[in-house]
């Protein structure tokens, strides 16, 4: 990065800086919360062809259109490109924008920092590309055929592009870490005068939560691929058993992330939500306390459970008890969440706008998914769908619903804020239901698949699974189109025009908080004094 | 950055301590490595090398403890279906074990017949409860085995008897039953071993095909 000659004064107390500089120097909280939701905009993209591919693929029974690593390694990007580079950033787009707003701070604690960990998701997203493109090259090496858990033995055998997406990761570690870090920070020390932890409104809650865990799990991801690299690279074997290592430890650095990583993913559409539900319920959120509580002891449980996803190992039957028990108790906490949104709605006087149809939504699927989280808990059970397309149903139904819902949830809820623009409420109610029905027709059928016994990251499948799959695929089609009318909706939303209505501050008849004092849009800086809370 | 204000000089406390533990869990990722293999032999929780006391459902190796106070008698007995034209017997009838120590046998078969022919063989221990206690390392019986008219072969079995073979038992007695593998009458079946017989041979070969890009 050049040296700039631009000091932090100058852009301070003006409007915003024009042109390129404006992004590229950026220390405002909004334009970087812009920033990382385009970013994640970007990647969902990205993202969504893969699993176009995947599933085209999978249309038919036999290989048609790609050969298998290179399948593998569409499954691979898939899941990066969609956790890292989709659901975390946008997560992190909506902390840059509202957590000031909502605590009455000027802007984020540490705007440089902010700015830093934002720049390298864009150099990161282009190793992660490399990764894909570089085999296609002469003397490029093999496809990452590992899928996302890069599990060695396999992960030390693959080509360059396996270095090519290990230091991705470190780069989107570091990114995380930096932005959860200013999160913390930003939340512990520049809350307006009377604004006492309890009385924090959820999201900002939840991030705080998110951005602990964050913290204490992605370094030790950046650890077990730092081993991973040596091992490659430095004839160390950390997971080589010939050398004395064990791969298996590598599963259980990977999952001491993995698992945390699906609640990272998870909390702060969990704090959309309590947002979305009270403003279109019109009543307040039922059992804050109870919340936060059942927040922190998701997130504690939920750190020391990660060797469920390891039950074929060969665990002691002791270990795999503890495991499966720790498990299991998760579902107590996030039913209380499920219940307090419920016992929000209950009685209250509520309208179904898009962000409330996608918050009803979520209710219903990610309970689903939780369901099927509980039975692949249990050690017999998960023996037989271990690694099949049953797995795969259940974590899309808890991430899409669970993270992505919750993130359109709330980009609909916000859109009038950060834009001045409210919607088109037509649009975006036809987006939600041609999502939800595209999302459940391919997704529903993959628990069939699973419990007729079709492996899933597997190329080609017996005949007798084609139809469920020809039904999945037609399903995916709809559901990965439908994101190009939600493209259409932000775009004619960001640009405004006489067919849309304006929002005043106050976007929405019951929204409560300090966001909606201000106007929308913004202006480049807000509460730069503090308001003052009861 | 100047710590002038308390808001200041919190904000930077605060930063200075989730640096801390961010780097601190960096390096509790690499304090596990040791950690791992302590905590697993402590609790015998699991690792490749040593499984112990695991429940009734865990695999019983004993790994490498050897339990020289012992003795037990391991018979060797061979049968061979009517409908497979081999010969078939161990070269040894019976052998004296140390629990935990590793000993080879080997197997020989004959193809009687002058066509090919694909065998399989079935183990079996008595008494029963012995069975988890027995541990194959490397056994013919894990594959198919295929003979040409005529060829004879040699196949090794290496095992290992699990220190934790409750007292009871002084002696076992592991029985193998050869049945010819017929394509026609149970494909899938064929199918079946077949391929997890390709994947175990063509393992290598993959693993050459790999370039490791260095």
């Amino acid at each position: 990065m050049s040296t700039t000659t631009m000091t932090h004064d100058e852009a301070h107390h003006h409007g915003a800086p024009t042109g390129w500089k404006r992004w590229l120097y950026s220390t405002n909280h909004k334009d970087i919360g812009t920033l990382y939701l385009l970013f994640a905009l970007v990647m969902l993209f990205l993202g969504g062809a893969s699993a176009m591919m995947i599933r085209a693929e999978l249309f038919m029974p036999g290989i048609q259109l790609i050969d298998p690593d290179l399948y593998n390694n569409l499954v691979t990007n898939h899941a990066l490109l969609m956790i890292f580079g989709a659901v975390m950033p946008a997560a992190a787009g909506l902390a840059n924008w509202m957590i000031p707003l909502m605590i009455g701070a000027p802007d984020m604690a540490l705007p440089r920092m902010n700015n830093l960990s934002f720049w390298i998701l864009p150099a990161a997203a282009t190793m992660l590309i490399l990764s894909f493109v570089v085999p296609f090259f002469p003397g490029g090496g093999t496809q990452i055929n590992t899928g996302w858990t890069i599990y060695p033995p396999l992960s030390v055998q693959v080509g360059m592009s396996m270095d090519f997406l290990i230091f991705a990761i470190h780069l989107l570690g570091v990114s995380s870490v930096l932005a959860s870090i200013n999160i913390i920070v930003t939340l512990l020390n520049m809350r307006a005068p009377g604004m006492t932890l309890m009385k924090m409104p959820m999201f900002c809650w939840t991030w705080l939560v998110t951005a602990f865990l964050l913290i204490l799990v992605v370094p030790v991801l950046a650890g077990g691929v730092t081993m991973l690299l040596f091992d490659r690279h430095f004839g160390t074997s950390f997971f080589d058993a010939a050398g004395g290592g064990d791969p298996v430890l590598f599963q259980h650095l990977f999952w001491f992330f993995g698992h945390p990583e699906v609640y990272i993913l998870l909390l702060p559409s969990i704090g959309v939500l309590s947002h979305v539900i009270p403003t279109f319920a019109r009543k307040p959120l039922f059992g804050y306390r109870s919340m936060v509580g059942a927040m922190l002891a998701v997130a504690t449980i939920g750190m020391v459970v990660w060797a469920h996803h390891q039950y074929t190992i060969g665990m002691s039957l002791g270990a795999v008890t503890y495991f499966m028990v720790g498990t299991i108790l998760i579902s107590i906490p996030v039913g209380l969440m499920v219940f307090n949104f419920i016992a929000t709605m209950w009685r209250g006087a509520m309208t179904f706008e898009t962000p409330m149809l996608f918050a009803v939504g979520i209710i219903l699927m990610f309970t689903f998914g939780g369901l099927s989280g509980v039975m692949l808990a249990v050690v017999p059970a998960d023996m037989q769908y271990h690694d099949s397309m049953f797995v795969v149903a259940h974590f899309h139904y808890v991430l899409m619903p669970g993270a992505v819902f919750g993130l359109f949830a709330g980009v609909f809820y916000w859109l009038p804020k950060w834009t001045g623009n409210m919607y088109d409420e037509r649009l975006g109610k036809l987006f939600f239901w041609i999502n939800v029905i595209g999302f459940n027709i391919t997704f529903f059928p993959q628990h069939f698949l699973g419990l007729a016994g079709m492996p899933r990251r597997i190329i080609d499948y017996n005949v007798m699974f084609t139809e469920f799959n020809v039904l999945s695929s037609i399903g995916a089609m709809i559901f990965g189109l439908s994101h190009l009318l939600f493209l259409y909706i932000v775009i004619q939303t960001i640009r405004g025009g006489k067919s849309l209505k304006r929002s005043g501050a106050k976007s929405w008849e019951g929204a409560k908080g300090l966001e909606w004092e201000v106007d929308s849009p913004p202006a480049f800086h807000t509460w730069e004094t503090a308001p003052q809370i009861k | 950055m100047k710590a002038t204000s308390p808001v200041d000089a919190g904000k930077r406390r605060t930063t200075l301590l989730l640096a801390g533990l961010a780097v601190g869990m960096f390096a509790f990722g690499f304090a596990l490595v040791p950690l791992y293999n302590l905590i697993c032999q402590a609790t015998g929780l699991q690792s490749v090398a040593v499984r112990s006391n695991g429940g009734p459902g865990a695999v019983r190796t004993g790994g490498t403890v050897v339990d020289n106070t012992r003795e037990v008698v391991v018979k060797f007995d061979t049968s061979v279906h009517p409908n497979l034209p081999w010969e078939f017997a161990a070269t040894q009838q019976r052998l004296q074990v140390v629990p935990g120590q590793m000993y080879e046998v080997i197997f020989k078969a004959r193809n009687r017949s002058s066509s090919q022919v694909v065998g399989q063989a079935i183990p079996s221990i008595v008494p029963w409860q012995a069975t988890p206690y027995f541990n194959k390392l490397e056994c013919f019986c894990f594959n198919r085995q295929l003979l040409e008219g005529g060829e004879s072969t040699d196949m090794p079995l290496r095992f290992v008897v699990s220190p934790d073979l409750p007292e009871g038992i002084n002696s076992l007695t592991l029985a193998y039953s050869f049945l010819k593998l017929d394509e026609d009458a149970a494909p899938n079946r064929t199918n079946a071993i077949s391929s997890a017989t390709a994947v175990k041979s063509a393992t290598p070969k993959g693993k050459s095909d790999v370039s490791t890009g260095t």
